[in-house]
């Protein structure tokens, strides 16, 4: 059993809660207390039928006022896999919770009202789902009960989806017409679309096949932490700590550690439970090497020949997360991998429209919740990779100095300068 | 040929690894919270996955609110002599001899909400900037939208409007002097998972977790054990049962589910075919409104 982490994003109408509780409900997720509660509430605002949103909403403020405002994750398990959905509101002012949503997940599911056809936020959360390169797409073509169940509508939505697709940069896009409210092509097959050859969403999230989906090519060890117990029996113990980022390592490999570029061979990939015979992403582990090398929190483990680039001039595509506008010259603390380092944001190239990801060339600021390119000069060197090879070395964020918060979240592009 | 798969118990596993050590590496003064409770002991195994075989590069502190069952009091001491770390005791009791809060009274009346000064004097006392918490989002609405790096102002109150953002395996760990953070390595585990967890890591548990023969009572719909720190009322009539525990805190409002599961297979078995949610069935703290649990955290419950 292994785990799929999947984002959706919606608003009111759309269907996305009623889907999200569907799935909920049918793989007995939901519990009874859980649901005597939403049902009693819906009742005492007087809505006509129990409101499954209420399942989501876990804040006060957004109870009150019916809307989603954060991202809230939900659970669920099915003998085959664990789900964890990053389920994110659609509206254009969260983009920074859809992208935070988004950065975590193998799969995101696209609602589509089967209606109205494909609207402007269909089009924004698959362009936020190809930005940040979350590899498989899930386009629900949903309330097909509302159209006759016409096989004609979904295919005509279909290739109106598969046209719009060809400037994304999702590799595997699929198409399942659902009915949320009624179930169909939910969880069982649905007896309505008996012209539907393909499978129902659960079992598509059950057998998506996501392990290629990570980089087991390039060997990246961004170091987290040296363990040394200064203790008589382990006197000589020197591990490297940290969550394998990309590739396979195994003991008897030859290294090399950025900065210093010093060489050596892996001695022991080491767990508490003993050492193993590989390490590949997302796992957790300590190396030992051979020799004793000037390493520390921060330093990238790779293969000798094949190294991350090396750089302080970078290019990137961010998402702005706070009031106060980001302009040129803005000073920040830039977390990357494990690293730390201060980064000023020397040019703001451009705004990207994410609904329709035309870019405004003439706008050189970007507010909160806007995505655009910039070029950043860091105080010390990052050892990265492009976002699109590997998404946990090319990926940063910028924190502001003053406030400690978070105030962007940023994807490497391949281009060093 | 190996496919290089991890199975989901073990990618959770590295995840609360990776969120541990990156606390250590970047707070000066953390401190892992221990309840006695399932989750607090698994949050240990973890540590030991983190750190071993170094020590812990934090100690471990109980929240005591003097109501703790006696069971849970012997295996904190047990495991601790175990593990050889240091353990820190803030008691309840002595912030209420001190005048620091007043106890409730009344049939009702319980020390979980007082738990909130001790634990906050005891953060300041210490100069702890990041206290690690067993909390699960799947535990509870409020708990769904909550960071795993949780930002607590100066006086220990959570903002949920106003968070960090939180994006791929990157943790904010900047706060200013006087504040903390609360870490939650277990936020994306639920307690299915903590339960396959516990079975496929041999981790041993206080014995309250497993059916035995108890005398108990009914109140409110639930049922509570008896002792010295939850009188009988009126009316109420003591019974033997055979009971385990789904959750383990403060004695006054943790209630017992009858059960005959006697192992933790038995108990996975249990919990896959619950229908309600385990402070729902045990936790009286969480009965009182539509968001007990926002209020309190807001204001520095765990």
């Amino acid at each position: 059993m292994d785990l799929l982490r999947f984002s959706t994003a919606g608003s009111v109408d759309d269907g996305k809660s009623t889907l999200i509780g569907r799935l909920l409900y049918d793989t007995k997720t939901i519990f009874e207390d859980q649901l005597e509660h939403v049902e009693e509430t819906s009742r005492r605002r007087g809505d006509e039928r129990t409101n499954l949103a209420l399942l989501t909403d876990g804040l006060r403020a957004e109870r009150e006022q019916g809307i989603t405002i954060d991202v809230a994750y939900r659970y669920f398990a099915t003998p085959r896999r664990k789900f964890i959905i990053a389920d994110t509101p659609g509206h254009i002012q969260y983009t920074r919770n859809m992208v935070t949503g988004a950065s975590t997940a193998n799969l995101a599911i696209v609602l589509v009202d089967a209606r109205k056809g494909l609207l402007e936020q269909s089009r924004r959360h698959s362009f936020i789902a190809s930005l940040l390169r979350i590899p498989h797409l899930v386009v629900c073509i949903n309330k097909m009960d509302l159209v006759d169940f016409s096989e004609e509508r979904f295919e005509e939505l279909r290739a109106e989806f598969a046209a719009f697709a060809m400037k994304l940069e999702i590799p595997d896009i699929s198409f399942i017409p659902v009915s949320a409210l009624l179930g169909d092509n939910v969880v069982e097959h649905s007896e309505n679309m008996p012209w539907y050859e393909g499978t129902p969403l659960l079992y598509h999230l059950e057998n998506v096949h996501i392990a290629s989906d990570r980089n087991l090519i390039d060997v990246r060890f961004p170091v987290q932490w040296v363990v040394r117990p200064q203790s008589d029996e382990h006197h000589d113990y020197r591990g490297y700590a940290g969550m394998v980022a990309g590739g396979v390592l195994k003991p008897g490999d030859e290294i090399v550690a950025l900065p210093s570029g010093l060489t050596s061979k892996i001695a022991s990939i080491d767990t508490l439970d003993g050492p193993v015979d590989e390490a590949f992403p997302p796992m957790s582990v300590t190396l030992r090497l051979d020799d004793d090398l000037d390493i520390s929190r921060g330093d990238m483990i790779c293969r000798v020949h094949n190294k991350p680039t090396t750089g302080q001039d970078l290019e990137a595509m961010i998402c702005w997360m706070t009031d106060r506008p980001l302009t040129a010259r803005g000073m920040f603390a830039l977390k990357h991998t494990t690293n730390s380092v201060r980064a000023m944001v020397t040019d703001v190239q451009y705004r990207l429209d994410i609904n329709t990801l035309h870019r405004d060339d003439g706008v050189h600021e970007l507010g909160l919740n806007d995505m655009g390119r910039v070029t950043l000069r860091s105080t010390g060197p990052l050892f990265y990779d492009a976002y699109g090879r590997n998404r946990q070395t090319g990926s940063f964020i910028l924190i502001d100095e003053s406030t400690n918060r978070t105030v962007a979240g940023g994807m490497l592009l391949g281009i060093s300068g | 040929m190996s496919t290089y798969e991890l199975s989901h118990l073990r990618a959770l596993e590295a995840e609360a690894i990776h969120i541990m050590r990156e606390v250590a590496a970047e707070r000066e003064r953390p401190v892992l919270l221990f309840s006695g409770g399932k989750d607090s002991i698994v949050m240990l195994r973890l540590a030991e996955k983190a750190f071993r075989p170094a020590r812990f590069p934090f100690p471990i502190m109980h929240v005591s609110t003097g109501h703790d069952f006696p069971e849970t009091m012997e295996f904190r001491d047990k495991t601790v002599e175990r593990l050889s770390e240091r353990l820190i005791v803030a008691s309840v009791q002595e912030s209420i001899d001190k005048g620091r809060v007043v106890e409730d009274s009344g049939p009702r009346a319980n020390r979980n909400r007082l738990q909130t000064t001790t634990l906050l004097d005891a953060i300041a006392e210490h100069r702890f900037d990041a206290a690690f918490g067993g909390a699960r989002r799947d535990e509870e609405r409020a708990r769904a939208k909550e960071r795993v790096f949780s930002h607590r102002d100066e006086f220990g109150q959570w903002d949920p409007k106003n968070q960090r953002p939180e994006l791929w395996s990157l943790y904010n760990g900047r706060i200013k002097p006087g504040e903390h953070l609360r870490i939650f390595p277990l936020s994306n585990w639920t307690e299915l998972d903590v339960w396959q967890y516990i079975d496929a890591e041999n981790i041993e548990l206080p014995s309250l977790y497993f059916a035995h023969e108890r005398e108990v009572f009914r109140r409110d719909g639930m049922l509570y054990a008896v002792s010295e720190h939850k009188p009988l009322q009126e009316g109420e009539e003591p019974f033997m049962c055979k009971v385990r525990f789904r959750t383990i805190g403060d004695m006054a409002v943790t209630g017992a589910v009858e059960s005959s599961a006697a192992t933790v297979e038995d108990i996975i078995a249990e919990v896959a075919a619950a229908r309600v949610t385990e402070r729902g069935a045990t936790r009286a703290d969480d009965r009182f409104s539509d968001a007990a649990m926002e209020d309190r955290k807001k204001e520095g419950y765990f």
